[in-house]
C-alpha cells in the first residue's frame, strides 16, 4: 500500500521533470517511441541518440566551414582576372551600342552556369532569366534556341526545353579560364549555330554578397548592317571608315566574332566569381545553422542527462525508503 | 621590438579586410533609351521577375562629339587580361592596321581598323612608348576617343631577340613541311607574327 503510494508519488514527480515536448530536431529521428516513454515516465530518452546527432552536425559544420575557406581563396584568385577583363567589352558597346530589344528571327540564348552545386540561387536565377528571354522572343516565324555552358543549367533546362537545346558544354572549369580556351569555345558555337542575335545570360559580380543577372547581346554581321541602315543606335556605324579587309562585310564579320569571344570571356569570369561568392555565403549560412542546431542539441542533451540522473536518484531513494518503511 | 609585433599583425589584418572592401565595383546604374524598351517589353511578358541588366548599365557614357577638334586624343588599350591604358590623353598613336601603319591624331575621321601583328606607338609630348600587338581591332570615334583591343601587348623592350629568331626558323620549317591547309595556315600565321616581331626589334 505504502509502496504503491510511493511509486505513484515517484511517477508524479518524475513525469514533469522529463520534458514532454521534445524539440524539433529530435522529433524526426526519435519519433514516437521516446515520446511514449517520456509520457509514461518509465525510462528517459537515451543520451546516445542525441550525442550521435551532435557528432554528425558538428562534422557538417566543419565541412561547410572548410568549403567556405576554399571558395574564398578561389574567389580571390579569380576576382582580379575578372576585374581586369572588364575593359574588354566596353569598346564594342561604345561602337555598336547595346540593343537588347532588337527584333530578329533567330535568337540564340547562351546560358552560363556552374558545374558544381551548393552555390546558392545563381544558377536558378540564370535559368529563370533565360526562360524569360525565350518567352520574350517567342512568336510566329521566330525561333529561340539554347546553348548551355555548365551542368546545372543543363539539368534544369533539359526538363522542359529539351528540343530547344542546340549545344551543351560542361567541365569548363577544369583548367583556369584563359582567353584561348574561350576563343576556341566561341569559335565552336559560331560555327555550329545559326544565329541572328546571341544573348548571353550570366551573373555579374558586383560584390561578395551581390550578383546581378545580366544579359549581353551580340548581333550577327547581317543584322548589324540592317540596323545601321535602319538608324537608331547603330545609325552612326555607316560614318565609320573601314580599314583593312577587302569588303565591309568581311571586317564586320571579324568584328562580331571578336566581340562574341571578348564578351564571353568577361561573362565566364564574372559568372565564376559570382559562383564562388555565392558558395561562400551559402556555406557560411550553413555553418551558422549547424552552430545553432548544435547549441539546441547541447541543451537537450544536458536536460536529458540531468533528467536521467534525477530519475535514477528517485528510484534509488524510493526503493531505499520502501525497504526501510 | 615587441611593440612592433601587434602593429604588424594589425596592418596585416587591416590589409586583409581592405581587400574585401575593395570589391564594391563602381557600377553606374544609368538606363538608356534602348534599355527602357527592353525593360517594358520584359515587364509585360514576365511581370514577376526583375529584368536582367544590360552592359550599358555598367559603362560610363562616352563624351559627345565636340564641335571643335580637341587637342588631345583619349586612348584605351585593352587586353583580355588587363587594361594597359584607359583614358590616357596623348597626342598621337600609330596603329599597325592590315593596310599598313596608320597614324591617328585628335579629330581623326571615325574608323574601324583591323590590326595585324605589329608595333603600336603612343606619342605623348616627347615620350614614345612602343607595344608589340598580336592583332585585334582599333576603333576611332568621332569624339577623339581611340579604343584599341588586342589579345596580347608587350612593351618592345621585353621581347627576347634570340627566341624570336628561333621561333621564326621553327615556323618557316613547319611551313615548308606542312601538308594540310590547316597546318599551312597555322605555320603561315606563326611566320607572320615572328617576322613582325623581328621587324619590330630591328626597326
Amino acid at each position: 500500500m505504502a509502496m504503491a503510494a510511493l511509486r505513484r508519488e515517484g511517477r508524479r514527480i518524475a513525469a514533469p521533470l522529463i520534458n514532454p515536448h521534445p524539440i524539433n530536431p529530435l522529433r524526426s529521428s526519435l519519433a514516437s517511441s521516446d515520446r511514449e516513454h517520456t509520457l509514461l515516465g518509465v525510462r528517459s530518452i537515451s543520451t546516445q541518440v542525441v550525442r550521435n546527432r551532435m557528432k554528425s552536425v558538428r562534422n557538417i559544420q566543419k565541412i561547410t566551414k572548410a568549403m567556405k575557406m576554399v571558395a574564398a581563396s578561389k574567389l580571390r584568385a579569380i576576382q582580379t582576372k575578372a576585374e581586369n577583363s572588364r575593359g574588354l567589352w566596353q569598346p564594342f558597346t561604345a561602337l555598336l551600342g547595346d540593343t537588347p530589344s532588337v527584333d530578329v528571327k533567330k535568337n540564340v540564348i547562351v546560358t552560363i552556369s556552374s558545374d558544381k552545386g551548393l552555390c546558392g540561387g545563381i544558377n536558378s536565377t540564370s535559368v529563370k532569366i533565360s526562360r524569360g528571354l525565350h518567352k520574350l522572343n517567342a512568336g510566329p516565324e521566330k525561333e529561340c534556341k539554347y546553348v548551355i555552358l555548365g551542368e546545372k543549367a543543363k539539368a534544369q533546362l533539359v526538363r522542359d526545353s529539351k528540343k530547344d537545346i542546340e549545344l551543351a558544354f560542361t567541365e569548363l572549369q577544369k583548367n583556369p579560364l584563359n582567353y584561348t580556351q574561350v576563343a576556341v569555345l566561341a569559335d565552336d558555337i559560331l560555327k555550329n549555330v545559326e544565329y541572328d542575335a546571341l544573348r548571353i545570360v550570366f551573373n555579374k559580380f558586383q560584390s561578395v554578397v551581390a550578383f546581378v543577372p545580366t544579359t549581353s547581346t551580340v548581333l550577327s554581321p547581317e543584322v548589324v548592317e540592317r540596323e545601321a541602315e535602319a538608324g537608331g543606335k547603330l545609325g552612326e556605324l555607316d560614318s565609320y571608315e573601314i580599314e583593312g579587309g577587302e569588303t565591309k562585310s568581311e571586317v564586320l564579320q571579324n568584328l562580331t566574332e571578336f566581340q562574341f569571344s571578348c564578351v564571353m570571356f568577361n561573362a565566364m569570369l564574372e559568372n565564376a566569381c559570382s559562383e564562388q561568392g555565392a558558395r561562400m555565403s551559402a556555406m557560411d549560412s550553413s555553418s551558422r545553422n549547424a552552430g545553432d542546431m548544435l547549441d539546441r542539441l547541447t541543451l537537450t542533451y544536458n536536460r536529458t542527462r540531468q533528467a536521467s540522473i534525477t530519475t535514477e536518484l528517485i528510484e534509488i531513494i524510493s526503493g531505499a525508503s520502501a525497504l526501510e518503511g | 621590438m615587441l611593440r612592433h609585433g601587434p602593429r604588424f599583425l594589425l596592418s596585416r589584418a587591416s590589409a586583409a579586410s581592405m581587400g574585401w572592401r575593395r570589391q564594391f565595383a563602381t557600377d553606374l546604374p544609368a538606363e538608356t533609351a534602348g534599355d527602357s524598351k527592353f525593360v517594358e517589353a520584359w515587364k509585360k511578358v514576365i511581370p514577376n521577375i526583375d529584368p536582367p541588366k544590360t552592359p550599358s548599365a555598367y559603362m560610363a557614357p562616352r563624351p559627345p562629339t565636340p564641335s571643335t577638334i580637341p587637342s588631345k586624343l583619349t586612348v584605351n588599350l585593352v587586353l583580355p587580361y588587363s587594361s594597359i591604358l584607359s583614358g590616357k590623353e596623348v597626342d598621337m598613336v600609330i596603329v599597325p592596321a592590315t593596310t599598313g601603319h596608320m597614324g591617328v591624331l585628335p579629330g581623326h575621321v571615325a574608323t574601324i581598323a583591323e590590326l595585324k601583328p605589329g608595333i603600336l606607338s603612343v606619342h605623348e609630348g616627347n615620350d614614345v612608348s612602343k607595344y608589340f600587338l598580336s592583332g585585334g581591332f582599333a576603333f576611332v570615334h568621332a569624339n577623339s576617343v581611340a579604343d584599341i583591343i588586342a589579345i596580347e601587348a608587350t612593351p618592345v623592350d621585353q621581347i627576347d631577340p634570340n627566341l624570336v629568331q628561333k621561333g621564326l626558323a621553327e615556323f618557316q620549317q613547319k611551313l615548308n613541311s606542312a601538308s594540310t591547309d590547316v597546318e599551312k595556315a597555322e605555320a603561315q600565321i606563326g611566320v607572320d607574327v615572328h617576322s613582325a616581331l623581328n621587324a619590330a626589334l630591328t626597326g
